[in-house]
């Protein structure tokens, strides 16, 4: 599927990954100003593998996703950067182009799946909707057929009732069983899950992460999944990327990320939610203030307004942008601190109170 | 769904019915409150010069010496069975639906009004076809490219043409195209059964000038409607799954945007069918409009009546249509 | 701050038996009617909250978890009579409340006062943050020393806001600060109560802890009772004194804080808890997760006897034929089954 006149004769050389990202920028031109709600987001992952972006409401964590889909259809959206999918480049590519691999290469289910289907259209009608864009020649027989065996996959009753009803017929956890399905049913290589379990009830919530978890080793492909909770990301993801004002600010293995976090703000996270697994703590550490505006994004660190430790960098914190530094094999962290400092902090303050 | 549909029309029986209830409250009730006495009432069926003899006679074939409500319990029986009355020698018979006789020419109401619908219908069907397909069009279109030039000129027209008035855009119509450049001259009412090209020309310019009006209601309305729509979750999943846009906005979107169109030209057009009053004054076309203004300026009650109930049962009966049609488009209303 | 209100020294942390409760529920019970058919006769019952019984003593906080749909909502409309119960009784200091008109209801409206979800649309837009916070005042025509302005301030103040913020709007203020101008309004009269339906839920998790933390802040300070509605069963670990879990519209188990997370008995308290994600990703390969299957049944028809054996691991026949009735386990610790957990046999 290389398409070989899409890929400029420049420098740029498709990465060895399979889904590639490099220093992605989207910004909107709004009334109020620029927008940077990404800006300047890197990374790779591997088939089969999990990635899980983490970051609170504005950090750019739907954005990133939604522009890997090429979602952002409207005028004031600014992109630039690569998105490198299996040796193609989506950034610069055709919009039609990028339109034939949405919903076949690379597939989203959404938070709310209520909002997510039409309500007027069966969730068989859907599913077989999704499955006949990308095989035209199927007839509707064929691809309800494959509607309901998709239905069966994802754990449905009776799926060859339930294709024939509507989604408000559906219960919550059901309905995003069902948007899983309509996103596999063309078997994509990327899946990306935008909150996919925010607006279920907790029991619901582990049924579903186990499904997305059974069905990426049946399927093997790659996921990424976006979500505010740092326990979601635990369940499933492999690799975890931290943002923070449109930024990366740290990236590493869900092991270490949990284990020994580099950055303040993942710090401020763990520290301000309360946990079943710790003993009670008697009061929670919340971060002070509030995440930035996207507008007037802080000078330097943009997370330096709110950070415990900003004081320590010699004014560096709030005049000098911090890069993405290796801290430990495969961690990278984007602070000023010396890396010793940060251990020792850690270890010393906060590890004890986590 | 059958319960859905008995519901509905139930309540629309019983709307008619407080309908009827507070008109005729309104023409028979509030005059005698103010004053008038049923003598006063009787002598407008006799008109000029009046006997006494007359009067009382009057008075009681119509029963107006009677309480009020037998007066309208017999109004509601003459309106669904017909009646036979008594004025001279000979018995005259009132068919079904019988809005009784005018004060001043003596005629039977309904086939008076039925004999106009003709003209009403024509008016305002032909209108609402040409509204809604230029207006969804244009609303559609604008909110596919919001603040784009087209997007702009047409709101500006649009604005232009809610605000303009029909008795200023149709009679402009009607000296530039009539007068000034006679190629619709003599406009008046054909029907459609004798002569329908005819019929077509003649109404050409009344149902543009209504169409104008409503079609400028009608693009920003479904523009905003449109552009709501398009920002729906469900619209960003149709893309997701690599539908072409042209597909995500036929498929997705026109249907969700178009529901609530639908409630309010049930409405418009129910109003319109019982009669297009300004548009049928400035064009002199003998409609339902036309029909109501003279009984109003002849103080003709039963006229004023019959019109009114008519006018009422056909905004009733197309919202009732709505309401069954909105069942149909939406699964949520028909399996709740 | 004006300490005045807050001489009520209160052990909060350690309610005794022998007070009176502030709050008592018994046999409480919402029922929606459910019409069909032309004439929309009655045929059944959403059976939204179906029997609860509890009580709150003054200072503590009582949480209340449960998925959506066991009617936990319901109940905190019910208990501030924003609802008017189908049955049984709601006794506010020993006043029944249950049928209260809103008349008679007004005065009692000062003592207790509801915080809701979604900070974005309980705030009304129009209004300024002074109007809204100093709302209470003037419907309930309270003086209020040095007028209302002042009050209002001092309230931001209190709530981890600015004075400066009284002439500002609600679009102006992040999800938390809004929540924080919800707390604000709640606490104008000085309520002896506060009941609160997912307080934190719609705030980011940075932002949550900072208004938990205010939360318990209030109570020191105030001396204020909490009931405490959420879905978070984190969350309410930290807040609650006592924790009632809820499963559709009923109470299956009830118990001292410390007692149910360590130990829970019913054994839908224990599959929730284990479905709760953990922040660590090594949990996940040693920990033996209770999965439970399908949804929560229809609060229409609940299942017969215990309203939980349909999803139950546990079941056996007498549990679709005989109601469990909430027994006391362990002192302070009652739950509703018929072969609990970790009973220590």
């Amino acid at each position: 599927m290389t398409d070989q006149k899409l890929i400029p004769e420049q420098d740029r050389k498709a990465p060895e990954a399979f889904l590639s990202v490099r220093d992605l920028r989207i910004h909107f031109d709004t009334d109020d100003g620029l927008v940077r709600s990404v800006d300047g987001v890197s990374f790779d992952l591997a088939p089969g593998k999990t990635l899980g972006i983490v970051g609170e409401s504005g950090s750019g964590k739907s954005v990133t996703s939604l522009g890997i889909m090429g979602l952002h259809r409207s005028k004031r959206a600014r992109i630039s950067g690569e998105i490198w999918l299996e040796g193609e480049e989506l950034v610069s590519a055709d919009p039609d182009r990028v339109r034939q691999l949405r919903g076949r290469k690379m597939a989203m289910i959404f938070q709310d799946p209520l909002t997510a289907m039409h309500p007027y259209y069966t969730v068989g009608q859907q599913i077989i909707e999704a499955y006949r864009v990308h095989h035209p020649a199927a007839s509707k027989k064929e691809a309800k057929v494959r509607a309901v065996e998709m239905l069966d996959r994802v754990g449905i009753p009776q799926p060859d009732r339930r294709v024939d009803d509507y989604p408000h017929q559906f219960s919550g956890g059901m309905r995003q069983r069902a948007m899983i399905a309509m996103a596999l049913v063309n078997d994509p290589s990327l899946l990306i899950a935008d909150e996919p379990t925010t607006a279920l009830d907790v029991t619901v919530q582990a049924q579903i992460l186990d499904l997305i978890r059974d069905l990426q080793q049946e399927f093997g492909s790659a996921v990424i999944i976006i979500t505010h909770d740092l326990g979601v990301v635990a369940e499933l993801a492999d690799d975890i990327l931290v943002m923070y004002g449109g930024k990366c600010i740290e990236r590493g293995p869900a092991t270490t990320l949990f284990d020994a976090p580099e950055h303040p703000y993942t710090w401020g996270l763990l520290g301000s939610m309360p946990r079943l697994d710790r003993d009670l703590q008697e009061r929670l550490i919340p971060v002070r203030g509030t995440p930035p505006s996207l507008i007037n994004v802080p000078s330097g660190c943009a997370f330096h307004p709110r950070c415990p430790y900003a004081e320590l960098t010699g004014g560096r914190s709030s005049s000098e942008l911090p890069v993405l530094v290796e801290a430990g094999p495969g961690h990278h962290a984007a602070c000023h601190l010396p890396t010793a400092d940060r251990h020792r902090i850690f270890a010393d303050e906060i590890a004890p109170r986590l | 769904m059958f319960a859905y549909i008995i519901r509905r029309t139930f309540a629309a029986l019983v709307l008619l019915l407080v309908v009827s209830a507070v008109t005729f409250g309104i023409f028979f009730l509030l005059p005698r409150l103010a004053g008038e006495t049923t003598d006063q009432l009787a002598a407008q069926y006799i008109g000029k010069n009046p006997t006494p003899d007359a009067i009382i006679a009057v008075k009681r074939n119509l029963g107006f010496d009677q309480p009020l409500y037998i007066q309208y319990g017999r109004f509601l029986k003459t309106l669904v069975a017909g009646a036979n009355y008594k004025f001279g020698p000979d018995p005259v018979t009132c068919h079904v639906p019988c809005f009784g006789y005018s004060f001043k020419n003596h005629l039977e109401v309904w086939p008076e009004i039925r004999s106009r619908i003709p003209v009403t219908f024509s008016l305002a069907i032909g209108a609402a076809v040409l509204w809604l397909l230029s207006g969804v069009a244009t609303g559609v279109v604008s909110a596919l490219r919001p603040k784009s030039f087209f997007d702009r000129t047409a709101m500006g027209v649009a604005l232009a043409g809610v605000s303009l008035p029909i008795f200023f855009t149709g009679a402009l119509l009607l000296s530039l195209f009539s007068y000034q450049f006679p190629i619709l001259d003599n406009v008046h009412y054909v029907n459609f059964t004798d002569d329908p090209l005819m019929w077509a020309r003649n109404l050409i310019l009344p149902w543009i000038s209504l169409a104008f009006l409503y079609s400028a209601l009608y693009a920003r309305l479904t523009r905003a409607g449109m552009l709501e729509t398009m920002s729906e979750d469900y619209i960003r999943t149709a893309r997701a799954k690599g539908m072409t846009e042209r597909a995500v906005v036929v498929k997705h979107g026109l249907r969700s945007a178009l529901t609530p169109i639908l409630t309010i030209f049930g409405m418009d057009l129910g109003l319109l069918l019982g009669g297009a009053v300004i548009t049928e004054q400035v064009f002199s076309f003998q409609g339902i409009g036309f029909f109501a203004v003279s009984a109003i300026s002849d103080n003709d009650l039963p006229k004023i009546l019959g019109v009114t109930l008519v006018a009422a049962f056909f905004i009733v009966l197309c919202n009732l249509l709505v309401d069954l049609l909105y069942a149909a488009v939406d699964p949520r209303v028909r399996l709740s | 701050m004006t300490d005045t209100q807050a001489t009520a020294a209160v052990p909060s942390k350690a309610p005794s038996a022998d007070r009176e409760p502030l709050l008592r529920v018994t046999d409480l019970k919402r029922h929606f009617p459910i019409t069909k058919g032309v004439l929309r006769r009655q045929h059944g019952a959403v059976r939204a909250v179906d029997g609860i019984s509890f009580s709150v003593l003054p200072g503590e906080t009582l949480g209340v978890v449960g998925e959506s749909g066991c009617g936990k909502s319901t109940m905190g409309r019910l208990v501030t009579r924003l609802d008017e119960p189908t049955g049984g009784k709601v006794e506010f200091e020993g006043t029944d409340i249950t049928h209260l008109s809103t008349g008679r209801m007004r005065p009692l409206r000062k003592d207790i006062q509801i915080i809701f979800q979604d900070p974005y649309s309980s705030l009304n837009p129009r209004h300024t943050v002074g109007t809204i916070v100093g709302a209470p005042f003037r419907l309930q025509k309270v003086a209020t020393e040095g007028g209302v302005k002042k009050a209002v301030q001092e309230l931001l103040e209190l709530c981890g806001l600015s004075p400066e913020h009284y002439n500002r709007y609600p679009h102006e203020f992040s999800g938390g600060q809004r929540q924080r101008i919800g707390i604000a309004r709640a606490l104008a009269l000085r309520p002896k109560m506060i009941v609160a339906d997912e307080p934190v839920s719609a705030l980011d998790v940075s932002i949550q802890a900072q208004v938990v933390n205010l939360l318990d802040d209030l109570q020191k300070e105030l001396g204020l009772t909490y009931l405490i509605i959420a879905h978070d069963l984190s969350v309410v670990r930290h807040v609650s004194d006592r924790v009632a879990v809820m499963y559709l519209g009923k109470i299956v188990e009830i118990a001292d804080r410390d007692s149910l997370y360590a130990a829970p008995t019913h054994p839908y308290t224990v599959a929730l808890m284990s479905a709760v994600p953990v922040p660590d990703p090594r949990r996940k390969e040693r920990r033996e997760r209770i999965l439970l299957t399908g949804d929560v049944p229809s609060p229409i028809n609940p299942p017969s006897g215990c309203r939980f054996r349909t999803r139950c691991w546990k079941a056996q026949d007498i549990c679709a034929s005989q109601e469990p009735p909430l027994v006391e386990l362990r002192p302070g610790h009652q739950s509703a089954c018929h072969f609990p957990e970790n009973t220590g046999a």
